[in-house]
This record gives structure tokens, sequence and C-alpha cells, in this order.
């Protein structure tokens, strides 16, 4: 509930300030996030169960096992994994307030890897397409080109993003916009990572299998 | 494999050919629907009211102004698909053995643009409008959680609202239905860009819906009025909650739905396409995924209306309050779970078909509960036949019809006979009409005298009220029989005299629904006319029982002074009986507001670019369009807003007069609350 005792400062649930007195509407910017993110959720289990049911239907093209390549999979999983460690620990500087230089420093790191795995990613649709494995040759390649690159595309969102919070911190330090701003891509980052690990398990383990 | 990418000429695909000169009836439309424009624009210019409509109106975050907004985008829109329906009763009349006098490939887009916009662009703007309008008041918040995102969501959807009037006039639309069936709205079948204007319309307009189910559901746990305990919020406020949910969970599956439409179709991808190991029950089942909730996202916000409707018109508090909360959660959930009934012909197991049947048969529960307890409610009450209550009556009886013929609807074998037979149309206008728009039409009854100060005429809403509901089962119950007897939907053509006389019977319900219509707007300008012998300003027309009614009308653009304690339900019913309404304040504080904002009319205008571009394989202006909104919301994210301070002096100022005409007023029995002596003061002893 927002409105709680109003004597004393309180503790919001679900704020990771290591502040004891956050501003009632930062949980409910928070709040709404999470909800979005929810929504974005279903829209990717949808695009992992077309997969599913189109996945199969080669229409005499390239299957799974002509096509994916495990190592640079396992790579990009890697960076990826990688980039929400260093997220991780510029939410930790954020919290004990470790000092800026540190917090930019990881959120470049961030952006480095974030980077990397888009490189690696275009790389391997090179690849595919090399292979002739366009997503206009059969049912699975169309259901694979749906699922990877709207991921992609979340990645490449998130990376202008640090690039936009990198600048705002400059220009107004940790204040409680910067502040809960960099909470919610904190989420989006971690949420992304999680549906990469699904589309390597799912996509690129499975199909290897 | 063909590949069509965005490319050629300055205008892609666009010429004059686009100009629907081939059938006249198609050009008078577009005719009318570019002077009308042309009219409402040239009057705004010689009144010199551009500025002050971007200023107040189209830059407001105020929910208020927002939710009338969405109202009105919905009455135009409704004022559409209302005299497209006619002309396709008055062709179906005319067209047995004959050809009629219009095309098929017109009739297709009648029923296309029809279904697609009383579903996106009246049903959904509306009941949004609505909720943005009341839900707030009623929960004691001062605005939405989300202002600004509520202005954008505002803003995608009037662009989608542009984008199927531009389709009258730069033709031709889908014809594809208002669910958009691949294989046919493949490019190999619906070369054309009709389907294209379907695919981004409704794209634009369910992005605005997913961020609007947010906003809601966010605005509703978090910034409810101390003391508003969930289980004490007024069941509109529950509907309205049920419905958000489902905005957020269901709209999805359509934006995946239009997306890999919209790949097969410009990528030449194999999702739905009989070739290349596509299959349409993949978009059959995303489709209905979607759409089945749909159904009770806009039917749920209207069993909200019609509580708030029955308890206050029965002057008593709404029986069965929990077991109606529960009702509305459970219809929620197993709304998930049917949308298989949407395809039981089309070839799944005859397991499989039971099971959903007997899925779909359970919400047939919950919903006979919520008709028991709206009866108890007006059962021993003192019962006023309002207009607004009128509604309600029709829709208690009309529906349950309808939810009558579902059941029968929901047995596999019975689907198998009648499906795709005009016994569907009749089912689901016979569950939408009087579930969503009867609803919709009572609550713009109820709360216009809060937006606006006074009360619309009472008179001419009967004759509407008798217009629609008598034109509703004239223009539907023959459509039952007609489908018994085998007659196909979406039929141009009739091709049996003996569907004659039903044919005209429906065709004259038709005109009564259009009557209808004008009674409406009638009651409308003549409400305008005698304004002043109908004001309400004092706020409380119809002895009301939630927050709402506590304020004045229309109410100050930050709602309460104070945020009123709550310390049950009906708030406001029992404030008044143990006199604690309207306290006058000795202090007051300054409030904050949030700043208007222009960027939710730019985000609709670049979608709206955006949307056209691709549907005319544009591509630069597509291209701009998607990264000028990209710029605009990082350009906006470095924008500090401190929020605008209303003065305390302003809040007293404002206040003081509304005290004023409280002082003024003389307290007016419910016997006569719909004559001038009514100034919105309820007797609180009678
Ligand atoms: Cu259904």
């Amino acid at each position: 509930m927002s409105v709680g005792s109003t004597t004393g400062k309180r503790r919001h649930p679900g704020l990771n300030l290591h502040e004891s007195d956050a501003h009632p509407s930062d949980g409910e910017v928070m709040f709404g996030f999470w909800v979005f993110m929810m929504s974005d959720a279903v829209l990717f289990a949808l695009l992992f169960a077309v997969y599913a049911s189109l996945g199969v239907n080669t229409a005499g093209g390239p299957g799974p096992h002509d096509v994916f390549e495990l190592g640079p999979a396992a790579m990009e999983t890697l960076l990826l994994l990688l980039s929400s460690f260093t997220f991780g620990i510029a939410s930790l500087a954020m919290k004990y307030r470790r000092g800026m230089a540190l917090l930019q420093g990881m959120l470049a790191l961030t952006l480095l890897l974030g980077l990397g795995f888009l490189g690696l990613e275009v790389h391997d649709f090179a690849t595919l397409q090399g292979k002739g494995a366009l997503p206009q040759v059969s049912a699975f390649l169309s259901a694979f080109y749906a699922l990877v690159p709207t991921h992609f595309l979340h990645v490449s969102l998130g990376c202008v993003w640090i690039v936009v919070m990198m600048v705002q911190l400059r220009m107004s330090g940790l204040d409680r916009t910067t502040r809960t701003r960099l909470l919610r891509l904190g989420l989006f980052w971690h949420f992304l990572d999680i549906v990469w690990v699904m589309i390597f398990s799912f996509v690129f383990l499975r199909g290897m299998l | 494999m063909r590949i069509e990418v965005l490319a050629g000429p300055w205008l892609g695909r666009l010429s004059l050919s686009a100009l629907p000169t081939d059938s006249p009836v198609a050009a008078g439309a577009a005719l009318v629907a570019v002077l009308g424009a042309l009219g409402v624009a040239g009057y705004i210019t010689a009144k010199g009211r551009w500025g002050y409509l971007w200023r107040e109106w189209f830059t407001s975050v105020d929910h208020k102004r927002i939710g009338i907004m969405y109202v009105v985008l919905a009455l135009v829109m409704l004022a559409r698909a209302v005299i497209e329906a006619l002309v396709m009763r008055l062709q179906q009349a005319d067209a047995i053995n004959q050809s009629g006098f219009i095309s098929a490939e017109h009739f297709g887009q009648l029923f296309s643009t029809h279904g697609s916009i009383m579903i996106f662009f009246m049903a959904m703007p509306f009941l949004t409008g609505v909720i943005n309008y009341v839900m707030p008041l009623q929960i004691g918040a001062r605005d939405v959680s989300f202002p600004v995102l509520n202005s954008i969501s505002l803003m995608l959807t009037a662009a989608g609202a542009a984008l199927v009037m531009i389709s009258l006039v730069l033709a031709p639309f889908s014809t594809g239905g208002w669910s958009g069936y691949a294989p046919f709205t493949e490019l190999r079948f619906s070369p054309g860009v009709g389907v294209d204007y379907w695919i981004w319309a409704v794209t634009l307009s369910s992005i605005g819906s997913t961020l609007t189910g947010i906003n809601f559901a966010v605005t509703i746990y978090k910034k409810r009025a101390p003391g508003m305990h969930l289980f004490r919020m007024p069941l509109f406020c529950w509907t309205a909650l049920c419905t958000s949910i489902l905005m957020i969970f269901a709209m999805p599956a359509l934006t995946v739905a239009t997306a890999l439409l919209a790949l097969d179709r410009y990528l030449g991808m194999h999702f739905f396409t009989s070739g290349g190991g596509g299959n349409m029950m993949v978009y059959a089942n995303l489709f209905w995924l979607f759409g089945h909730p749909e159904v009770y996202i806009v039917v749920l916000p209207s069993f909200g209306v019609f509580s708030e409707l029955f308890s206050t018109f029965s002057a008593k508090k709404l029986y069965g309050y929990t077991s109606l909360v529960l009702a509305t959660m459970t219809i929620a959930v197993l709304s998930f779970t049917v949308w298989l009934h949407h395809f039981f012909t089309m070839g799944q197991s005859a397991h499989i078909n039971a099971a959903f049947g007997i899925a779909t048969m359970l919400i047939g529960i919950p919903t006979g509960v919520k008709v028991y307890d709206w009866i108890l409610t007006m059962f021993r009450g003192r019962v006023r036949f309002t207009t607004p209550l009128l509604w309600g009556l029709a829709f208690l009886v009309t529906f349950v019809i309808g939810g009558l013929s579902g059941i029968l609807l929901a047995i596999p074998p019975v689907d198998f006979l009648v499906h795709n037979t005009t016994f569907l149309v009749a089912h689901f206008h016979n569950m939408l009409i009087p579930g969503t728009l009867f609803g919709m039409i009572a609550a713009y009854q109820f709360w216009f005298p809060k937006a606006f100060g006074f009360r619309l005429e009472e008179r001419w809403g009967r004759v509407a009220f008798g217009c629609w509901v008598t034109g509703f089962y004239l223009a539907f119950m023959p459509l039952y029989v007609l489908g018994l007897e085998g007659m196909p939907r979406r039929s141009a053509e009739v091709f049996d005299e003996a569907f004659r006389p039903w044919l005209l019977l429906a065709a004259g319900g038709a005109v009564l629904i259009v009557l209808g219509m004008a009674a409406l707007v009638l009651q409308l300008a003549m409400s305008i006319r005698h304004r002043d012998r109908n004001r309400v300003t004092v706020g409380d027309p119809w002895d009301g029982r939630s927050l709402e009614w506590s304020t004045s009308s229309p109410p100050p653009e930050y709602n309460f002074a104070e945020v009123p304690e709550v310390e049950g339900r009906d708030a406001f019913w029992t404030m008044k009986r143990s006199g604690r309404a309207y306290p006058a304040l000795d202090r007051y504080a300054p409030i904050l507001l949030p700043e208007n904002s222009a960027i939710g009319p730019w985000l609709g205008v670049l979608g709206l670019a955006t949307a056209f571009g691709l549907v005319w394989r544009i591509g630069w202006m597509a291209g701009l369009g998607t990264a000028g909104a990209l710029f605009a919301v990082i350009g906006w994210s470095f924008v500090r807003r401190s929020g605008r301070t209303v003065g305390e002096r302003q809040v007293e100022r404002t206040e003081t007069r509304w005290h004023a005409a409280l002082v003024a007023a003389v307290p007016v029995s419910r016997e006569h609350e719909c004559d001038p002596r009514n100034r919105g003061l309820a007797d609180v002893a009678a």
C-alpha cells in the first residue's frame, strides 16, 4: 500500500536503494516497470511457443543441426552473463555510494559486453545467411528469426539506454530520477539475460541434441 | 519467393488510383469524411481555438480530460461503424438473387472496418475513457500513476483510428474481417494495402492498450486513498482492475499475431502461409488467445458500471459485493482457458473440443452469480427508472438471452451445425451490444453530469433508449432464425427468397438503431442548449455512493482539496448519512500536479507517420517516424519536470466558490432528481 504510517522514515519494500527515505512514488514507478516486464515476458513466451510449434517445419530446408553452432552461442551466453555481473557491481556501487567512477566504469563495461554480444550475434546471422539459412526458407527459420532478433532488438535498446543513463549520470549525478532509472535499467538488463539463457537452452542446446 | 521491400518512388505504392472513384457509395463516404474533417478544422480555425485545444486538451495529462477525449474518439468511431452496419443490412436485404448496390469487395471492407472499429476504436477507447475519468476519483486519487503515459496511450489509439479513417479516402481497407485470418490475409491472397492498414491500425491501438492496462493496474494498487482497502473499492474499480490485468496479459498475443503476419507480408516469411511449413492454426491460436480475453476486457467494465447503477438507483448497497468481486476475478481467469472454442471445426480431436466446450460453459456460472446479485440489489429497493437504469434493465434481459445462445454454441456438435452462419453474428452482437455498448452508453448518461456539471435531457435519453433497444431486437433476433436456416455470414449476396422477410426486418432494426444514434446526438445538443436549467454544480445529482460524487461537478483539476479518509464501502454514502460529507477545511495546502506534455501528441503523429509509411511502402516516412519517436522519447527523458503547483490561494478560491453553491442549494429528494430543482445536493433524509 502506498500510504502507510506518516510518522518516521519508512523503508520501501522492493526498492534496493539502501535508503530509508525512499519517496512513495519511487515504489510506484518500480512496480509499474515490473508489470511492464511481465507483459514483455508474455511476448517472449508466445514467441517461444511459436518456435516450439513451427520449429520442426523445415520444409526440406536446413534444420537446426545444419545451421546452429554451439561455440559462438556459448560465447554470447558468457558475454551476457558477465554483463549482468558487471551491472550487478554497478548497482552495488550505487547502493553503497562507492563513487561515480566505479559506477560509470561498470556501466561502460556492461555496455562493451553488450555491444560484444550484439557484434557476435550479427556475425552469427551473417554465417547463417552464408549457409542459405534465410528467414524466407522455412517456417523453422522464420520462427527462429522472429525470436532471436526480438531479443537482439531488446539488447540494442538496452545499450542505447545505458548510453543515455551514463550521460544523465554525468549531467545530474545520483538523484532520485537517475537512481530509480538505474534500478529499472538493471531489471531490464537482467531480464534480457534470463531470456537469453532460455533461448540458449531451448533453441541452441535442444536443437543440437 | 517474394520479398516486399520498402523501396520504390517517393510515395511508394501510393498514387491517385488509391482514391475510391470506382464505387459511388465508397466515393460518397470518402467525401463525407473529408468534408467532415475540413469542416471541423475550419470551424476551429474560424473560432481561433487551436491554441486553446493544444494547451488545454491535446497536451493535457489530466486523467479527466484524457478520459473525455477517449470518449469523444469512441463516439465518432461509433457513428461511422453504425452507419456501416446499416449499409450492410440494406445491402443484404436488397441483394437477394441480385448483386445489390455495393460490390462484394466493398462489402468485405465494410464488415472488416465495422468489426475492427467496434472492437478497437469504439469499445476499447470508450471503456478506457470511462475508467480514466471515474476510477481515480472513486479511489480518492489525484491522477493515475503515469499521467504522461496515459496521454501517450490515448494518442497512439487516436493514431490507429486516424489510420482507419484515412483508409476511407486512400482506399482500400482489408477484406479479412476484424480477426484478419491467415492465409487469406497473406500477400498471395490479399496483395493490396488493405491488410496492412488493418495490421498497423490494430498494432498502434494494442500498444496503447497494453500501456493503459499497466497504468490502471498500478494506479489501483498504489494510489488508493487512506482506508480504501481493496475490498472497500467500488465494484467498478474491481472490474477496471481485472480488465487492466487482462490487457497486460492478452494484448501481447495480438501484437505477436499482427507482427508475424507483417513479417510474412513484408519479408516473405512463412509463419501462416500454406507453403514453406507455415501453419495458419498458429495464427488462429495467437489471435484468439488474445481475442477471447478481449471479449471480457470490453465486457467487465460494463459489469462494473451496472453494479454502480443498480445500487445507486435502488438506494441500496450492492447485494453480494464479495461474490461479485470473486465472480469478476473468476471470469478474468477463465477467459484465458476457452480460446479454442473459436475453432471447434478446424480439425482438433473431439477430446480437446469437449474440454474447451466445458471450460466455456463454466463462465456461465460466475456470470449467473452476477445476474442474481444485480437482481437482488434491486429487490425491495426504491428503484428509480432513470435513463441509465433503463439501459441497465435492457442489459439484464438481453444479456441473458445472448448468454443462453452462447451455451448452445459451447456445445461442439451444435457449433458444427451453425458455425459461419448468421447465428454467430446474432450471438456475439447479443453479448457485446448489451454487454459493452449499453454499459458504456449508461456510463455516459450516468457520469455526464459529473464531467460537465449539467444533466442530460431525460426525454431524449428515453427516445434514444427506445430506438436502440427495439432496433437491437429487430436487427439481431432475425439473424438467429436465418442462421438456423443456414444463411452464411459475411456474404454480400443471398440466394434464398425465403430469407427476404427476415432480412427486411433486420434492416428495419438497423434503421431504428441509426435513429437511436441520432437521438443521442440530439439529446446532447438539447442538453447543451438547456444546460442552465439542468445544472448540478454541487456534484451529487443521483444521491451517489462512491467518492467521485463527493466533489463539485465538474471536479477541480486536483480532484480533492484534501485526500479523503475512507472507513468502509459506499464511502460517500456513509459520509452523507453521518453528516461528515462536504467538510469545510479551515486551511488549504498547495497541490502538486503534473505539467502538460507534448510528448503524447508527438508520439501519436510519429506513430501515424510510421504506420502510413509502412502501409504504402514509403520507406523514408516509416524510417523518419520510427527514428523520430525514438529520439522524442530520449529527448523527453532529459527534461526534468518539477510539476506544477496549484497554490493554496487558488485552491481556497475554488473550494470556497463550491461551498457557496453547496450552501445555496436546496436538498432534493429522489422523487425530484430529474427536474430542474436538482442542483446536485441530495436530500439525505429521503
Ligand atoms: Cu470466445
